[in-house]
This record gives structure tokens, C-alpha cells and sequence, in this order.
């Protein structure tokens, strides 16, 4: 336990080294906000409601999504693939401490930062412009809950997208598919509610709503009682079985590095 | 005069050569271009799916402006898009390699590399033009067609303007590199949407102040014969050539500037 | 060729996180010195002591703050691209090649940023491929070369273009004796041969040695030393050893003329002036002796005196 802690200082201390680069990020998320808002506010222009959300939620899902973007990592992460390129996962593996274990210390260190020193500027800039959607404060609680599983389904997945690094050379091709497919269906280009039916269902039938498109809709107060209990058991099985996958491809990955003598 | 070009070809056709060697991670890097560009404009479908017009806009109309926006963006991004790198140049010390050749510093850092599976983005981009062409029906005569064919060439010498001048920022401050892609990538994503949805003082500073609302917006209303629902003069939709060359000489204004620091300032 | 008088480049330099305060450094005060054409001049100082400054301000890289400085009778700062054409840099620790084309590919990019004409440039190229063995790897790509056959890549690529001056940031760093041996030979034809001006900033003092016909030495901004190399040696390399290995260990010998400067089991060292005949005699005299060698000041011992000595 408290190896956990001294590892998730660590990956809170990573991002918090580059004070200038978070500033940095955060007038881009900033300046990405009230594009996002403008452009979706333009819908409501002849009506009140589009998907279940009206003006307000809409908004406020545009500042959440660009306050949460770093927090649950949903661009390109490489870190695991590159120590596997490079062989020092060799070193990783001969020490007791399990990568998996290591790598969701880490984040679960670095999210809090993310969500604080990246998240919270852009919101309250959103805030104080536009008229926004606030929880109940039970709502509050189930948010924090809900990003902090989001975060591990998160990472989850970019743990298992980095593990094809035991297979392939170059994962650039990997990881722009699973970015690309990531960014859509976690909600963060438009809001799930906005999809087609059939889409929303087959987005509702992945984990990648998990990672953004659920906190959201927490917050906005879309579930309550035994449907806000729902999605986040929903975003525990996800958490589980993406950890769980990759567990077995660090096994299978581990077991290839050792038929070659890497 | 020729020279200068010639040679560009050749530093930038050494770059895509050793680029190509990778052959497959190129494809699929070329693919995986197309396929993350495309999730911009399922972001108009999606949008088009729940209203029947955006502002005063059609899908069609939208998308037009979506295409060029792309296209121009594209382009930029294949010849100069790596100067999201030269603040690792900086660090390296690379940069004062390039000052103890005979060659300018600004057409030395540009023809330093060309990012070719940008590509992917630019077809993607055609794709959607050649949608956009065969849905609406332009009333097309020369002064349209020439207005088509000078836009994009403008809207890449406007996203390189801004480009440069981003990247300018790496001589005063290495970590700020980031900073510029709020106005390179965010200019992208503005320029795909009609500039009149978004609130006034945005619009303006679109215009004034980071001009990219010349990109497209204004082209595209002379193109599509429509009117700037917030009254802004007709003059402004041939405008465009102007502005970018305007822009282009701000932009080597202020690298000349930002070079003369970092040669006072210490390498 | 070069001509610098009172040169000097401070910079502004903030330090602490959040108020900045403003801390002005001298990296180079009133720095003076010519070189001639043909000279193959060595620049050695600790580090910061402002030798890439300097250099940064020879090549027009940098802007001084103060003083003048003409570079083959030019001004570099203002004329930085006429100068580029007629002076070759290479800095040891950056590439200048281009990373994954094969070297002969450089080559030809810079030949065509320098202007060079084809029928000089085959030429130039054709004495470097002899002389330096470029045909084994002419064809590989850069990132595959061994660290020796970047250096000679990199020297052929800064003088293919004829200049006259070469400016060389630590050239063999990093190589093996045979390879610095084949760079130092190298760099002796074309001073020699062809009259190309090296300026030679180098930490590697076999370079100096073997290179150097003058040596300029600075340390904190300031020249400690201009001269010719055997002037240095008589200046501070006047004091010589004596190490002598008694029969056994016994406290440090006390010899007229002579000063024992380390005490190691039965071998003492000691430091003395003058001719070693008289010193051994005595030394014989008062202890038992199994054995003594003479040992001359080599170069890093003298560049330790002058920084704690400074000549000018």
C-alpha cells in the first residue's frame, strides 16, 4: 500500500514538473471549450432539447469534457509501449513489483493533477461565461467516484493498446485506431446522446463511454437511484475485465520476450 | 529566385525517402491519418443528424467549408506541421546548426522535414469537398472558380502564418510549445464552422485578430452566394489573397524579431 | 583571419521559481586575440568558461555585447550568411547529418545548400573518400554509423565546401585511439597541405599536443593564456617529479631542493627544479633506494597550474 502511494507521488510529480506546459494545455482546453460550446449551442438554436439534453447540460458537458480530456488521458499514451521497445520492461519484470500494479498507481497519481492544475481553470472560465448544469451533492460524490473509475477503465485500455508493443515494432498504427475510436465513442468529439440511435447503442455497448460519457451524464444528473448504481457497476466490470485482459496480454507478451531472449 | 524552391524540393524529397523506407508503418500511419481526420466530420453528421440546418447552413453548405478548411489545414500540416517539434530543436541545440549555414533560418527550419502521412487528413478532405460539389448546386462562373482555386493556396499560407508565428514562441520558452496548438489545431477546428455561430467577440477576434475566419468562411460565401448574417462588408469575401500575404509578412516580421533575441539573448 | 578586441557577451540569467530575480553573467569579458591565416590554434578552459561562447560569437551565432570581432574580414552577426559559406563548424556532441539517409546523401544536400559546383565538389569529395576511408560506409545510413565513422562523415561534410576556416567543437570525443590518431593526422593535412585555419576546442589534451602549434586557454570569461605551446611548457611546466621506491616505507624524505608531494607506501614523489643529477645524488645519499623514475609534466598538470596561475 504504501508503495502505491510513492509511486502514484510519482506520477503526480511527473506532470507537475512542467508547470509552463499544463498552462499551456489549459488555455488550449480553454479555447477548445468555447468553440465546442458555441458550435453545439448553435443546435439549440430551434430547439429546446436534443438527446435528453437541453441548452445548459449541453454546455456543461462541453467544459467537463475539456476538463476531464487529460485527467482520463484520452489522447495517445506510450509510456509502457516504449519501455517494451526499448527492452527496459525486461528490467520491470525481473523486480516483484507487477507492471499493471505499477502503471495504475502511477495514473491514479497523475489524474488528481490533471484534474486540478488542467481541469478545473477551463470549467470555471466555462462557468463564468455560460450558464452551466450543477450537481446535488450526491451527484458530487457519484462524479468522483465515476471519473476516478473512469480513469482506471482508461487505463485499462491504454495499458492493453501498448501491450502490441511485445508484438509490433511501430505502434503508431495501433494507437491512432485506438485513439480514433476512443476519442469518438467515449462521447468526447459530440456527446453520446447526440448520436443516432444505433450508434448510441453500439457506443453504450463498449467501455469507451465508461471513460467520459458516464461521468458526465453523472454529473448532469441523467441517472439516479438504482440507474446511478448501474453505470457505475457498469464502469467497475469494465475497469475489471480491461485490467484483466491485460494482464493476459502482459502474460502472453511476457512469455514471447523470454522465447526470444529479450 | 527558382533556386530557393529547387532546393526545398530537394531537402524535403530527402525526408519523405528515408520516411518511405518504413514502408508498412507509413500506410498505416497514412490510414490512421485518414481514419482520425474522418471523426472530425461524423462530428458534422452527428450534428446534422439532430437539426436540419446549422445557423443558416445545410449539411452540404457546412460541409463545403468543412472540406476546404480540411484540405487547407492538410496541406499546411504535410509542409510545415513539424514545427510542433522546434521546441525539442531548441533544446537540442539543433536550431544553431542551421545559423552557421548559408541559407535563412525560417526557409531552413521548414524545409527540414515534410510530414507525408499527413496526407491521410488532406484525401479525407477531398472526399468531403467531392460530397459537398455534387450536393449543392453552386452557380459557378470564372470569378467563383478562381475564388475555389486561390482559397486553399490562401488558407495555407494564413494556417502557416500562424504556424510560424506559434512557433516563434519556443525562443523565449521551451515548455510553452503546446501553447501554440490552441491557435494551429484550434484554428483548424474553428475554420470547419460557419464563424457566425460563434458569439461576437470571438467572431471578431476570428477575423481581426487571428484571421483565420478569411480561411474559408468568407471565400465560401462569395462561392455558395450567401450573405454574412451579421451584415460584415461584402469586400471581406475577396479579401482572403490579401490577408494571407499580410499575415505571411507579419509572420517573418516576428520570426525575424524572435531570431535577433535568441542570437542576443544566448543560444 | 580572425581579429577579436575586447569582445564581450553577458546574459541575463533568472534564478529562483517564481520571482525571477535578474542575475547578469559575464560568460566572455574583454576577450582579445588574432589569429592568422594557416594557424591551427587549440581553446581550452574548464567548462563555462565560456568557450562555446566564444565560438557561438565567431560564427555568427550569437551577438556580442560588447567589442569587435571580424571573422575572414567580416562582421559575423551582420553577415552571417555570407560568412556561413566560407567557414565549416563542426560541433562533436550534434549531428549535422541527416539521420536516416545514407552519408553520401548529406553530402549531396549540402552541396547543393552551399553552392557548390559538381565538378569541385566530386573533386573534394573524392580526396576525402581516400584519405579519410569513406567507401565502406558511404552508403550506410547515418544512424547506423559507428561513432568514428560519423566524426569522418562529419569532417568531410563541414569542408566540403572548401572554407577556409574550420571551427571544431571537441571532434574526437568519444573515439578510440586509433581513431583520434587517424582525425589528428587529418586535421594536420589540411592545415598543412591545403592552408585551412582549425580553431580547435577541445578538451583532450593528446589533441593539443599532438595539433597545436598556439594555444589560447580561458577560464571565467577571461584569456589565461595566448601563446605557442613550448613558451607554456617552460613558463609552468618547469617543475619535474622524482618518484623513488625506498627499500621500505619511511616518513617523507627531506632533501634539499626538493619538495615531497606524495607519500604512497615505500614510493614518495618528489617535486623538484633544475637538473635531476645533482637531486639524485642526495637523494641516494640519505635512504635507501630501490628504484626512481623521472617523470615531466604532462599537459593536464600545466593547464592545472595556469588556472590556478593565470599569465595574463
Amino acid at each position: 500500500m504504501r508503495l502505491d502511494w510513492e509511486i502514484a507521488k510519482r506520477g503526480w510529480r511527473r506532470y507537475a514538473a512542467y508547470p509552463w506546459a499544463t498552462a499551456a494545455g489549459v488555455f488550449t482546453n480553454t479555447v477548445f471549450g468555447f468553440l465546442q460550446a458555441y458550435i453545439l449551442l448553435a443546435l439549440f438554436e430551434h430547439r429546446s432539447d436534443v438527446g435528453g439534453y437541453d441548452a445548459a447540460d449541453t454546455v456543461t458537458y462541453v467544459w467537463l469534457a475539456q476538463a476531464l480530456i487529460m485527467t482520463v488521458y484520452i489522447f495517445g499514451w506510450q509510456e509502457l509501449a516504449l519501455r517494451i521497445r526499448d527492452g527496459s520492461i525486461a528490467t520491470d519484470l525481473s523486480r516483484p513489483l507487477d507492471p499493471q500494479r505499477y502503471w495504475l498507481a502511477f495514473d491514479l497519481g497523475r489524474a488528481p493533477y490533471h484534474f486540478v492544475f488542467r481541469g478545473l481553470l477551463p470549467f470555471l472560465v466555462g462557468g463564468l461565461v455560460f450558464e452551466l448544469h450543477y450537481p446535488t451533492p450526491l451527484d458530487l460524490a457519484a462524479f468522483i467516484a465515476s471519473v476516478t473509475l473512469a480513469v482506471v477503465v482508461s487505463l485499462g485500455f491504454r495499458f492493453l493498446y501498448n501491450s502490441s508493443a511485445f508484438w509490433l515494432l511501430d505502434i503508431r498504427g495501433v494507437m491512432t485506431v485506438a485513439i480514433t475510436v476512443n476519442l469518438f465513442l467515449s462521447g468526447m468529439v459530440m456527446p453520446i446522446s447526440f448520436f443516432p440511435d444505433w450508434l448510441r447503442t453500439v457506443a453504450h455497448a463498449l467501455p469507451f463511454a465508461a471513460i467520459l460519457q458516464t461521468p458526465v451524464d453523472v454529473w448532469l444528473g441523467k441517472h439516479d437511484g438504482w440507474g446511478l448504481a448501474g453505470v457505475l457497476a457498469l464502469q467497475v466490470f469494465w475497469a475489471f475485465l480491461l485490467l484483466g485482459l491485460g494482464r493476459l496480454t502482459l502474460r502472453a507478451g511476457t512469455r514471447r520476450l523470454e522465447v526470444q531472449g529479450g | 529566385m527558382v533556386e530557393p524552391f529547387v532546393l526545398w524540393r530537394r531537402l524535403v524529397g530527402a525526408q519523405i525517402r528515408s520516411q518511405l523506407q518504413y514502408r508498412a508503418s507509413f500506410v498505416l500511419d497514412l490510414a490512421g491519418s485518414f481514419l482520425i481526420s474522418f471523426v472530425d466530420f461524423l462530428a458534422v453528421l452527428v450534428i446534422f443528424h439532430n437539426v436540419p440546418r446549422l445557423g443558416e447552413w445545410s449539411v452540404e453548405e457546412v460541409a463545403f467549408l468543412y472540406a476546404l478548411s480540411s484540405i487547407s489545414f492538410a496541406v499546411t500540416d504535410l509542409a510545415i506541421g513539424h514545427l510542433d517539434q522546434f521546441p525539442q530543436k531548441i533544446r537540442d541545440g539543433n536550431f544553431d546548426i542551421l545559423l552557421v549555414r548559408p541559407r535563412g533560418s525560417l526557409y531552413q527550419v521548414i524545409a527540414s522535414d515534410f510530414q507525408l502521412r499527413r496526407l491521410g487528413k488532406a484525401a479525407q478532405g477531398l472526399l468531403v469537398l467531392g460530397y459537398a460539389l455534387a450536393a449543392l448546386h453552386v452557380d459557378w462562373d470564372p470569378g467563383r472558380v478562381a475564388m475555389l482555386v486561390v482559397m486553399i493556396p490562401a488558407g495555407v499560407v494564413l494556417f502557416s502564418s500562424v504556424w510560424v508565428i506559434g512557433a516563434c514562441l519556443s525562443f523565449w520558452t521551451t515548455d510553452g510549445g503546446e501553447f501554440t496548438n490552441a491557435f494551429t489545431y484550434g484554428g483548424a477546428f474553428m475554420a470547419q464552422y460557419p464563424i457566425d455561430i460563434y458569439g461576437t467577440w470571438l467572431r471578431r477576434f476570428l477575423c481581426y485578430i487571428v484571421p483565420l475566419g478569411f480561411v474559408c468562411y468568407f471565400p465560401a460565401l462569395y462561392i455558395l452566394d450567401k450573405r454574412d448574417p451579421l451584415g460584415l462588408p461584402r469586400f471581406l469575401e475577396f479579401s482572403s489573397p490579401f490577408v494571407a500575404l499580410l499575415a505571411a509578412l507579419v509572420a517573418g516580421t516576428i520570426w525575424r524579431g524572435a531570431v535577433r533575441h535568441y542570437r542576443s539573448a544566448g543560444g | 583571419m580572425i581579429d577579436v578586441e575586447h569582445l564581450s557577451k553577458s546574459f541575463v540569467v533568472r534564478r529562483g521559481k517564481l520571482r525571477r530575480q535578474r542575475h547578469v553573467v559575464d560568460a566572455v569579458a574583454d576577450l582579445s586575440f588574432r589569429v592568422e591565416r594557416g594557424e591551427l590554434l587549440g581553446y581550452l578552459g574548464p567548462n563555462g568558461a565560456g568557450k562555446s561562447t566564444t565560438i557561438k560569437m565567431l560564427t555568427g551565432i550569437l551577438v556580442p555585447s560588447s567589442g569587435r570581432v571580424t571573422v575572414a574580414g567580416l562582421d559575423p552577426s551582420r553577415r552571417r550568411i555570407e560568412l556561413a559559406r566560407r567557414i565549416g563548424a563542426m560541433f562533436g556532441q550534434r549531428v549535422q547529418l541527416w539521420w536516416d539517409l545514407p552519408l553520401i546523401d548529406s553530402f549531396e544536400l549540402l552541396r547543393h545548400i552551399y553552392k557548390v559546383p559538381a565538378d569541385r565538389y566530386q573533386a573534394s569529395l573524392a580526396r576525402f573518400r581516400e584519405v579519410l576511408d569513406l567507401d565502406p560506409f558511404l552508403h550506410t545510413p547515418v544512424r547506423q554509423l559507428s561513432l568514428g565513422q560519423r566524426i569522418r562523415g562529419e569532417l568531410t561534410a563541414s569542408l566540403l565546401h572548401e572554407p577556409e576556416l574550420l571551427f571544431l567543437d571537441e571532434p574526437t570525443i568519444g573515439l578510440d585511439v586509433v581513431a583520434k590518431q587517424r582525425v589528428r593526422d587529418f586535421l594536420v593535412e589540411i592545415n598543412r597541405e591545403r592552408g585551412v585555419t582549425v580553431l580547435l576546442t577541445t578538451h583532450d589534451l593528446g589533441d593539443i599536443e599532438r595539433l597545436c602549434d598556439r594555444l589560447l586557454v580561458i577560464d571565467h570569461g577571461r584569456l589565461i593564456w595566448d601563446g605557442r605551446i613550448p613558451d607554456l611548457k617552460e613558463r609552468y611546466g618547469a617543475d619535474r617529479m622524482l618518484i623513488v621506491d625506498l627499500e621500505r616505507p619511511a616518513p617523507p624524505l627531506e632533501i634539499e631542493g626538493a619538495t615531497v608531494e606524495r607519500v604512497d607506501g615505500p614510493r614518495q614523489w618528489l617535486r623538484f627544479r633544475g637538473p635531476a643529477a645533482e637531486l639524485t645524488a642526495r637523494v641516494a645519499a640519505s635512504a635507501r633506494l630501490v628504484d626512481l623514475q623521472i617523470a615531466e609534466p604532462d599537459i593536464e598538470e600545466i593547464v592545472r597550474r595556469i588556472y590556478s596561475n593565470p599569465a595574463i
